[in-house]
């Protein structure tokens, strides 16, 4: 991976962004390995390893295949009808590339709307590997982790943040 | 003439509380007086402090405190304020520390809560014993089983008198344990809602909502191969359920267990591999406690209510939840993950995977939760031109209460008037 480009990286990223803000999740899930991991540290411990940290979220790829059924129900109450998110991201790095895979960070500001709700302001870094897969990038990891001290007035992680 | 906000009539075997409880602002006043300021309100735990000089600050009864270990090792509750003019001495979340400095002036409480430094003391010519001008403490400040509470009234009954039976279902989730000691994972969730503080509590207890509020998780748990039955006749959920009352307002689900649980009752969810460590982990059990016993604390679960808000909920995982109003269309949740000390880090890593399988921000099931009290606060919008919640669902029932009644939520609304009705 010594040849890829921020460029390259940053039109993977914003890809999987515009997919998530528009609830295309099925389609988002071909852009994840097969072994793929998504996390969301606790404010408190944002450095935690999820085998000993209690996480807000912590899903192998069998877990995450079955969030995005549930984010698809119509049961899923915490958001049906869906939020509208816009996300944002910039200050994209390439933090180290090994072999076939790339770490990369990136800062993002995500605003989630819901009815009778005013802003709901997410902040803080994404953390990914992403794995060449042919010619195609692929998300390995997907960590998030949000800046708050707590998550306060953000309330619940229901959609894919 | 105390006012009461509840109609409960037990010929008519009905139960309607006055909606004006979740919206008012003198409501809130008359609790933060009645309720905050004369209950055992839950602190934390002991474990949070694993050494001498180890502290960690939060707001409890919505007052900021310390809860440290000082440098003998000995427990304490300090409210987070200085002396001399009001602000607080420690501004981080967690840590160690011998002393606490005040950054406004200077003045030093050592960990035990005394005075030490004072900046230019000799300037203070008049009355000024630095030996009473140690950090404030609560009136009161007892622990059950490394569960530390504070009391703000003085003539309080002893925490374990206050706990009452609601001990016997401690014991249950803390007899987990080989050793009996529990600690609390690193890892805090806190989140608000915008919901008024006690319908947290109904929502903690209230099986009835399972099915409607949780199809999306009764879905993953049977996609994952988990075997949920079909509700037989007279019943909303799969397995039977009892709500209990355990006296002083306190009460519990006592329910047959069907969604698994890291003390030693596998579903598919934890893989094929974690078999043997959980035959072994109710082996363990088995020859501790006992068969009976051991089946109570593998094969039933329960959510247990400390009044007014700490919940223990000893289901897919074990996890202690407390809440505080800030304002009366608003709380503030905190919650942790518990688990015996000595589990292995496979036993340990299991815990936590199955705490999100269901708790938490991020969990399969408390955003619905989440959603379904939000929509009852806007709900309440209508309160005055609709006045009265229905809860009287099983009242009357003979024998056994179920969880998906309303029986136990009966309970706390009784007790909540009672103190109100002391206004």
């Amino acid at each position: 991976m010594a040849d890829i480009t921020r460029a390259e990286i940053e039109d993977f990223l914003y890809r999987e962004a515009a997919l998530l803000d528009e609830w295309k999740l099925e389609e988002w899930l071909e852009l994840l390995t097969e072994d793929a991991a998504y996390y969301v540290p606790p404010n408190d411990h944002p450095e935690g390893d999820h085998h000993t940290v209690l996480f807000i979220l912590a899903d192998d790829i069998v877990r995450i295949r079955e969030r995005v059924k549930r984010l698809m129900s119509p049961e899923c109450h915490a958001e049906y009808p869906h939020s509208r998110t816009r996300r944002l991201i910039s200050n994209v790095r390439i933090v180290s590339a090994e072999g076939d895979t790339v770490t990369v960070a990136a800062n993002f500001i995500c605003n989630r709307f819901r009815r009778y709700e005013r802003v709901r302001e997410y902040v803080g870094a994404y953390r990914y590997v992403l794995k060449r897969v042919g010619k195609e990038l692929r998300i390995k990891e997907r960590r998030v982790i949000i800046d708050a001290h707590e998550l306060g007035s953000l309330g619940a992680v229901s959609f894919i943040l | 003439m105390p006012r009461s906000y509840i109609v409960d009539d037990p010929e008519k075997r009905q139960f309607l509380l006055d909606r004006e409880v979740h919206v008012s602002e003198t409501v809130l006043r008359d609790e933060m007086a009645h309720i905050f300021a004369k209950c055992w309100i839950y602190v934390g735990h002991s474990s949070e402090l694993k050494k001498p000089n180890d502290f960690v600050t939060r707001r409890v009864a919505g007052r900021p405190v310390i809860f440290n270990r000082d440098m003998r090792g000995d427990i304490h509750c300090f409210l987070n304020t200085c002396r001399h003019r009001g602000a607080i001495v420690c501004t981080e979340r967690e840590g160690s520390r011998r002393a606490f400095r005040c950054v406004y002036h200077g003045w030093a409480y050592r960990n035990d809560g005394t005075l030490g430094g004072v900046p230019g003391e000799e300037a203070y010519k008049g009355e000024f014993d630095k030996s009473t001008l140690g950090l404030k403490q609560p009136a009161r400040f007892e622990s059950y089983r490394d569960f530390w509470f504070l009391n703000l009234d003085p003539d309080a009954p002893a925490l374990t008198d206050y706990l009452g039976r609601a001990t016997e279902y401690i014991d249950l989730v803390v007899d987990q344990s080989p050793s009996g000691q529990m600690e609390i994972v690193a890892g805090a969730q806190e989140y608000d809602i915008a919901a008024n503080w006690k319908l947290m509590v109904e929502n903690s207890v209230d099986d009835y909502h399972l099915p409607s509020t949780h199809a999306t998780w009764l879905n993953y748990m049977a996609n994952s191969g988990v075997k949920i039955e079909r509700p037989s006749e007279g019943r909303v959920l799969p397995t039977k359920g009892l709500a209990i009352d355990l006296g002083n307002g306190h009460f519990t689900t006592d329910n047959v267990n069907f969604r698994g649980r890291p003390v030693a009752a596998w579903i598919p969810i934890y893989g094929e591999d974690a078999k043997p460590e959980m035959v072994e982990i109710r082996r363990e059990l088995d020859a501790r406690v006992g068969a009976e016993r051991a089946r109570r604390i593998a094969e039933t679960n329960r959510n247990l209510v400390i009044f007014p808000n700490l919940v223990i909920n000893d289901g897919s995982s074990v996890t202690v939840r407390t809440f505080f109003p800030d304002g009366p269309k608003k709380m503030q949740v905190s919650a942790w993950a518990l688990g015996p000390v000595e589990e292995t880090p496979t036993a340990r890593s299991r815990r936590l995977d199955a705490f999100l399988t269901f708790y938490g921000p991020g969990g399969f099931a408390t955003p619905d939760d989440v959603e379904a009290l939000e929509l009852v606060q806007q709900g309440l919008v209508n309160w005055e031109d609709d006045r009265w919640t229905e809860m009287s669902r099983g009242m009357g029932r003979e024998g056994d209460q179920l969880n998906s009644d309303e029986h136990h939520l009966r309970i706390f609304w009784r007790k909540w008037n009672q103190m109100m009705e002391a206004v």
